[in-house]
């Protein structure tokens, strides 16, 4: 019986395994790189809210502190979204006839919570707090990016833990001093590495164990 | 299949059964998984029986003194909490000129006048607790400690705004004249 592929064949069998190679390759460089992808991590992308709040008028319109709503961000893990009687401080007398606050009133009025859509979740096997960052001078904006300037809210930056380990490997990079933590404006001083230095060792940062497993994971 | 239940496990530790804050539940009728504490019931830590601290009243009256002591650093603290919590309608100086009464809000009474001026500080932490007029309450979300810090930077506030002349530092009245 004669031969099915001529010897001149022999180059295909050559190619196809570079291909199946690549093919490999490239599945392999995408599962590895599909969370860095902005479409995927929702950065940049407004989540649509019940309400349509807007951060950059209550913040640069209206002066109005982070603490003033997120109460409990310099005590507790998680920051606090603020209850309709938050919102109703004002608005009970300011736009009472808004359509667009609506929601809120009818919440204010039949006792029930507003379901605001998370804009930023981490997994769940991730026990991340507020207070320790705030309390070793780690700007809001160094994570949540220009709250201030952001009409609808939406994510700055990844939180994937690529992102999170830039910080925890060298938080001399970010620090800043505790009494600019809420300011949205601050700029970091051409200094940045020699004062970041000395913030980290002033405020006693554990720079040794920020990259231990269990800083984040329980 | 290998993939698709794959995915289900990663999900699976991506949001356990286990509430985060303010989670939705699908369990209680109200939606809510953060529960209100049961009506009449008193948790360790509310047995507020100090009517001074907790309520800013002496023998039924406002207190003229404050329950906590004065520092440097209670007044800074106090600064601090005003600027973030009064000052959108009370403006820094508590003049009632904040950005709020600017966009609407009715302007609240200057804390310069005469009569607050004259009031005892008890009044402060009483409005911060349980509100004024059109003010809300402030309760959930300044705790006691803070409100006291508060009530005494408004003391200072009003002495900033309202000092005779041969009580002011050397240093103050040399500029002056």
């Amino acid at each position: 019986m004669a031969q099915v592929f001529p010897r001149s064949a022999n180059w295909a069998s050559k190619a196809s395994i570079l291909a199946a190679l690549l093919i490999v390759a490239s599945i392999l460089g995408v599962v590895l790189n599909i969370n860095r992808i902005d479409y995927v991590s929702m950065v940049g992308v407004a989540i649509d809210q019940p309400v349509h709040f807007s951060h950059k008028h209550h913040v640069t319109g209206m002066g109005i502190d982070c603490r003033y709503c997120h109460t409990t961000v310099e005590v507790s893990a998680f920051a606090g979204v603020p209850p309709t009687e938050t919102c109703m401080t004002c608005h009970s007398q300011i736009w009472t006839e808004a359509p667009i606050l609506e929601p809120v009133r009818a919440s204010f009025r039949d006792n029930k919570a507003i379901e605001w859509n998370r804009v930023h979740d981490l997994p769940d096997f991730v026990y991340f707090n507020h207070s320790i960052h705030v309390s070793q001078g780690i700007g809001c904006q160094s994570c949540h990016g220009q709250v201030d300037q952001m009409p609808l809210m939406m994510k700055a930056h990844t939180l994937n833990m690529e992102w999170c380990l830039d910080c925890h490997r060298d938080p001399a990079q970010f620090i800043r001093p505790r009494d600019q933590v809420f300011n949205m404006n601050y700029e970091y001083p051409a200094n940045q590495e020699t004062l970041g230095k000395s913030l980290v060792a002033d405020y006693d940062v554990q720079t040794s164990q920020l990259t231990n497993c269990s800083i984040c994971h329980r | 299949m290998l993939a698709s239940s794959g995915c289900e496990l990663r999900q699976a530790m991506y949001n356990q059964e286990k509430y985060e804050p303010l989670e939705a539940s699908a369990f209680f009728d109200d939606g809510l998984s953060f529960r209100n504490q049961v009506t009449g019931t008193v948790a360790r830590g509310q047995m507020m029986l100090d009517t001074h601290y907790y309520q800013g009243m002496v023998d039924g009256q406002l207190a003229s003194t404050l329950p906590v002591t004065v520092s440097q650093e209670l007044l800074e603290r106090g600064q601090e909490r005003f600027n973030i919590f009064c000052s959108p309608c009370h403006d820094q100086t508590g003049s009632g000129n904040g950005m709020i009464v600017k966009r609407g809000l009715k302007q609240p009474p200057s804390f310069h006048q005469q009569r607050l001026r004259d009031i005892p500080v008890g009044h402060f932490y009483d409005v911060i607790t349980n509100g004024f007029g059109v003010m809300y309450s402030y309760a959930s979300r300044i705790p006691v400690e803070d409100r006291w810090a508060i009530a005494a930077y408004i003391k200072v506030l009003q002495l900033s705004q309202n000092v005779e002349f041969d009580q002011l530092p050397a240093e103050d009245q040399r500029q002056l004249q």
